[in-house]
């Protein structure tokens, strides 16, 4: 188990790597380049130049390069373009709240994946089953800010029931430990706080939660199909254990396998897929400000956050893929 | 914006609802006609296209699909003729103030309403059948052919080849689809052969971990084996038998792809990268700049939001119809 | 320069000086006016807490380091310059000086500054105070003086104190606790206009001194800002800071011991909402008091849902460029049949919002040197075509034209709506287009204004105070790829009006460039868009200013 986690861990290298080189000469191929981005209304080519010079972007590009390096494998993502913050600092501000949502999305989507797969696995065939696999179709194919614009448009504008944007109402005052904000209101006591930032995730949540969900219950119907007719499942009804008992402990566990497989995948897609629906509900996470730094080649903060997210995503899939070995004795003996 | 992520089929999860995800017994899925090689085993594999087309016709859903797409082709085909005005027409530009747009059936002459440039609705939705099907398949094709090459480099050779490819689709595969799109995009300049590229581009790692799970799955098959005694090259093997084997998730995610391409080029045109006029009939392009007037005319959102959700459901009908009925597994209920 | 002008130019600033003090009557008393009703109408009634959507974060809370205006609209509520502008239009007025006086040489200028007003941290705003800001301003070192810092600064006093040779400033003085002699090293005619600039707003000495203001830390390629920027920001304005939650919001809570009125709002929330549809949304829902820059399409709309539409005078201008290194715009024939294709009136009831003005020349018409007197070119596409056909064009052409997408300005708040309905109008008489969309920044305004790679295009202008060079100098003041043309006799006569320092004898200058403009038509002067507010029904009143200088305590709520 230590020798993979140890070898997954040195693959990491050479896909950052490859990414670090990659991302570099991506934003110097740009036409237009950094600076006008970052003196936007008020560019002249003078002061074009003078920020060219002033920020190094006009030194030979191997020399930015080792610069951008020796930066970067000190900790040191430079500093974001348009807020002139380090893009750690912003990063590690925004990163709970994007992490609150995924969280909520999750959750949302395998609570109702799960039953809604099984569901229609139970009624294979049946009418039951056609209407699960076309609302989990549905979930995938209308487009997420659609979606996400008629969430807003009707629950929030038209009916009023949930607020249609940021993090918390501004009217409450809340104060903030960790910037989870749910989490902060439950540890201070300030229920009201918790709760209405709760309330803040649901439309955000669902809209970014809803391919995750189809996607669950899609897998969770075909492996509920597999290991219904797998041939413990038959054992444990010829031996005439309870049908509940069975579903809970046979079917069910291992249905879940590739669940959670699935699961994995998608946590580190989700915190990219968050970039619109954050911007829709104006939600202060990294994927509004990623999407503020793609509008603005903010180019630290785009190089930096494709790391990061690079990151994560390979430490997630090495996660799933060693809690499947802890889950599953076969895949472990192999 | 949105990067729909593909049903199901992307990456990992694609092994576990798969055929490729378990090696397929007795005579495996060929391609049939619209296969890109049909193999050695074509003969018998034409029953088994024969069979899947046999239990398609008897799926609800895959005669919906197929009728959507139907539906969908004859109209993009048939654009020209069918479409009252011309794409990037204004005919109603003098009827538009800011605060004013008619609505469907408002104005005689325009049954579905004007937009925000004075542009009929109605034509803009059925020549953006066009621009979407063109997308689509560019898109879709140049993502296909990327994956497959690479797929077939990993899957074929193994070893330090499978290392080094797999690894180039790990970096890929790590940046967020639209971040991917925008910076090729961004460096090709703007226009709407970018955009194509630029989707296709960030489909190609899914094709390409697609076709490479499912080689790798076939391997070990006994149809392999039986090759590999029989004394045929590799090269042979992979080619006739390996790859006319595999690539059955692949044309399946295809179908399902040509449908978030659209969604797709939508979001990239929303970044100024697609090019063109901003009266261009397409549907994704509509229905961004309808967001802006989605308190004064949410039809503008709804008519092409509703013309994308329903093409998008039609071929992915036909895509998980096609798949269920390819798949032995299944066959045998 | 020569005594002459200098007894002139002395009478002139007595005169400015006394029409100031009569302003500055005028402001106080209408101050106290609306402080009488808010007291009459009881404080506690209405609910002290005002939530504004800003659209982005501010990118400093030190205007100093600023030249946006989401970092302008929260600095105007922190702090005050010694001037400020008369409500509702862009003419300078008394703020933090009563009065202000020239010398004799024009260089010289007395403030006399008002008595009792305190900074946030309890020190007294005085003479040194004033003078500690200029000198700070004065001597900003290194990064500090980089465009994207000290934008205003540079750009206006030309020179740091190690770059003497250009500077504008020379020396300031506390003659004693609430008189400050501000000496210039040469004539610069906007310079009691220009301080009412947030970016010259006046700032606690001793604050930022405890809080490092000018510690611009970090190196030349990536600049931090100060603790003092980021959460110490210390003015003397009717609200103190509170909090700054970056990407989230800024709170800011009515200062005890503000010397004016403090109206009805007594906690200011901007919440950073950057999409503009969520904006309008948030509203409707509820969850903001208002926000800035309506879109045209939503004005009506909100209004009928009874919403309150400010709507600011217009103190901006549309244009359609014309590049004159596209070989067809070089005659100026083809330059005047393209302004008579283009039938204004049509444009702004189609595209603009309701307020707008037709523009007849760069400038608004409160603005100093504002003529009637110009070429007009109305809308006539016989006449256009008949100057196509002198030009050689009897066939028409085809050109290039730029424009934004995904980007709304207050001069322009839909380039595609704009661009559709001209490329139209130009089609009528011939003058076919290819569309060239780019993104806003860097692409768009990269390849107009650092480039000769594009044909006519859209840009425009909000203007930053009342000054003409503001305006004209700014766009046809030297040879620009934006416009790529050179005319000696035009930069001449820029020049020569940026010069005069004297206002009055500034306008019989600018408005004979405003008539040279007309004639050579290096651009179309297209519109004065009106930018609009919407805010709650709560609000019964919002100080909406040309120059955005909108300061809270002046906002009216019912509840």
């Amino acid at each position: 188990m230590l020798r993979l986690i140890g070898r997954r861990l040195l693959l990491l290298i050479p896909t950052l790597f490859g990414l670090s080189i990659l991302l570099f000469l991506w934003v110097r191929a740009l036409p237009g380049g950094p600076a006008t981005a970052l003196l936007g209304d008020k560019a002249t080519p003078e002061a074009v130049a003078r920020v060219n010079e002033a920020y190094g972007f006009d030194r030979p590009l191997l020399e930015q390069y080792v610069i951008y390096m020796g930066r970067i494998l000190s900790g040191d993502f430079g500093n974001s373009l348009l807020t002139n913050r380090p893009v750690l600092e912003e990063f590690a501000a925004r990163f709970p709240a994007t992490l609150e949502l995924t969280a909520f999305a999750i959750i949302f989507a395998v609570a109702f994946g799960i039953p809604l797969g099984y569901w229609a696995a139970r009624h294979v065939g049946r009418w039951q089953d056609q209407i699960a696999v076309l609302l989990s179709l549905m979930g995938v194919v209308v487009p997420v800010f659609f979606l996400a614009f008629i969430l807003k448009w009707v629950f929030a504008v038209q009916l009023g029931w949930l607020p249609p944007d940021g993090r918390q109402d501004p009217r409450i005052d809340a104060t903030h430990y960790t910037n989870f904000f749910v989490w902060d209101g439950m540890i201070t006591g300030e229920y009201d706080a918790a709760w209405d930032a709760l309330m803040h995730l649901v439309l955000p949540g669902v809209a970014l939660g809803t391919i995750p969900l189809a996607i669950i219950a899609r897998i969770t119907r075909a492996s509920v199909l597999e290991v219904q007719h797998a041939d413990f499942v038959r054992t444990a009804r010829a031996k005439g254990l309870a049908p509940r008992l069975i579903r809970d402990r046979f079917v069910l566990r291992n249905a879940l396998l590739p669940v959670i497989t699935t699961l994995g995948l998608q946590l580190g897609l989700l915190i990219s897929g968050a970039v619109l629906t954050e911007t829709v509900f104006a939600f202060n996470g990294i994927g509004s400000f990623l999407w503020d730094a793609i509008f603005n080649l903010d180019f630290p903060v785009l190089q930096g956050f494709i790391i990061f997210i690079a990151l994560i995503y390979s430490l997630i899939n090495l996660l799933v893929d060693v809690s499947y070995g802890l889950i599953d004795p076969r895949v472990r003996v192999s | 914006m949105s990067m729909n992520l593909p049903p199901a089929a992307g990456g990992g999860p694609s092994a576990e609802m798969t055929p490729g995800g378990s090696p397929a017994p007795g005579p495996a899925p060929d391609l049939g006609p619209a296969g890109p090689a049909p193999g050695a085993g074509a003969p018998r594999g034409t029953s088994v296209w024969k069979d899947a087309f046999l239990r398609l016709r008897r799926n609800p859903a895959a005669i919906a699909g197929a009728v959507i797409v139907a539906l969908f082709l004859v109209v993009a085909a048939l654009a020209p003729l069918i479409a009252p005005y011309p794409g990037e027409a204004v005919p109603g530009a003098r009827e538009i103030t800011p605060g004013e747009i008619p609505g469907p059936g408002e104005l005689p002459g325009y049954p579905l309403g004007l937009d925000r440039f004075g542009g009929d609705v109605l034509s803009k939705l059925i020549w953006g059948a066009q621009s979407s099907l063109l997308i689509g398949v560019v898109s879709t094709a140049f993502g296909l052919v990327g994956g497959m090459v690479l797929g077939l480099l990993a899957g074929a050779f193994g070893g330090w080849v499978d290392g080094v490819v797999m690894r180039i689709v790990d970096i890929l595969l790590s940046v967020p689809n639209l971040l991917l799109a925008v910076s090729i995009a961004a460096v090709l300049g703007q226009g709407p052969y970018a955009v194509m590229i630029a989707i296709g581009v960030a489909q190609v790692p899914i094709f390409a971990r697609l076709l490479r799970s499912s080689m790798l799955s076939q391997k070990g098959a006994d149809y392999v084996l039986a090759a590999q005694t029989l004394g045929l090259s590799r090269r042979t093997i992979t080619m006739s038998h390996v790859l006319p084997n595999s690539v059955g998730p692949v044309i399946v995610q295809a179908t399902l792809t040509l449908a978030t391409a659209v969604i797709d080029a939508a979001a990239l045109s929303f970044l100024g990268l697609g090019g063109g006029r901003p009266e261009t009939a397409e549907w994704g392009r509509m229905l961004t700049y309808a967001q802006a007037e989605l308190g004064i005319a949410p039809w503008l959102a709804f008519l092409p939001g509703l013309c994308i959700a329903v093409t998008a459901l039609g071929f992915t009908l036909l895509g998980e119809s096609l798949r269920e009925a390819l798949d032995p597994k299944s066959r045998t209920r | 320069m020569s005594a002459n002008l200098k007894r002139r130019l002395s009478a002139v600033t007595a005169a400015t000086a006394a029409a100031a003090l009569l302003l500055s009557g005028c402001a106080q008393s209408q101050r106290d006016d609306s402080g009488g009703e808010t007291a009459g109408a009881g404080e506690s009634s209405v609910d002290g807490q005002f939530i504004f959507a800003a659209s982005s974060d501010p990118k400093s809370m030190d205007p100093a380091f600023a030249n946006d205006g989401e970092t302008f609209r929260v600095s105007r509520q922190i702090f005050e310059g010694l001037v400020g502008t008369e409500p509702g239009t862009a003419d300078p007025a008394p703020l933090l000086a009563e009065s202000w006086e020239a010398g004799e040489d024009g260089l010289s200028y007395e403030f006399q500054l008002k008595e009792g007003v305190t900074f946030h941290d309890g020190t007294d705003f005085n003479a040194e105070a004033v003078c500690a800001n200029f000198d700070r301003w004065y001597n900003f070192e290194g990064i500090a003086q980089a465009e994207t810092m000290s934008y205003y600064y540079g750009k206006l006093f030309r020179g740091f104190a190690d770059s003497p040779e250009d500077a504008v400033y020379e020396s300031c003085e506390a003659v004693d606790e609430h008189q400050a002699t501000v000496t210039l090293a040469q004539p610069f005619a906007g310079f009691i206009a220009s301080l009412s600039l947030p970016a010259f707003a006046m700032q606690s000495p001793a604050a930022m001194e405890e809080f490092g203001a000018d510690e611009t830390g970090g190196t030349a390629e990536s600049p931090e800002l100060s603790e003092y920027a980021r959460s110490h920001p210390t003015g003397t304005g009717p609200f103190a800071f509170e909090s700054w939650n970056v990407g989230q919001d800024i709170t800011l809570s009515a200062y005890g011991d503000y010397w004016g009125e403090q109206g009805d709002v007594q906690e200011i929330t901007f919440r950073v909402i950057d999409d503009p549809v969520a904006r309008r949304q948030s509203l409707e829902a509820g969850q903001i008091d208002g926000y800035d820059l309506v879109a045209p399409a939503d004005v009506a709309d909100l209004e009928g849902a009874g919403f309150k539409i400010f709507t600011r005078d217009p103190f901006t201008i549309l244009y359609l460029g014309l590049n004159q290194q596209v070989e067809e715009l070089q005659d100026v024939t083809v330059r005047q049949a393209i302004s008579h294709a283009i039938d204004k009136d049509a444009l702004i009831r189609q595209t603009l919002p309701e307020g707008t003005k037709t523009a007849i020349e760069f400038i608004p018409d409160s603005v100093n040197g504002y003529t009637e007197d110009v070429e007009t070119y109305d809308y006539d596409p016989e006449r256009a075509r008949e100057l196509l056909a002198e030009a050689g064009y009897e066939d028409g052409f085809t050109v290039d034209f730029n424009y934004p997408t995904g980007v709304s300005r207050p001069y322009m708040p839909t380039p595609e709506q704009v661009f559709s309905n001209l490329s139209s109008q130009l089609a009528e008489v011939g003058i076919e287009v290819n569309a060239v969309p780019e993104k806003w920044s860097p692409d768009y305004l990269d390849r107009v204004n650092g480039t000769a790679d594009h044909g006519i295009h859209l840009l425009g202008w909000t203007g930053d105070y009342n000054d003409t060079d503001n305006f004209v100098g700014v766009f046809f003041g030297q040879e620009k790829p934006e416009f790529g043309f050179d005319n000696p006799e035009l930069f001449q006569a820029l020049s020569e009006a940026r010069q005069e320092p004297v206002l009055e004898d500034q306008t019989p200058l600018y408005e004979e460039v405003n008539r040279m403009v007309s004639e050579y038509v290096p651009a179309v002067p297209l519109a004065h868009p009106a930018p609009s507010l919407a805010f709650a029904e709560r609000v019964d009143h919002y100080p909406a200013s040309p120059v955005n200088d909108e300061v809270y305590n002046e906002i009216e709520l019912n509840k």
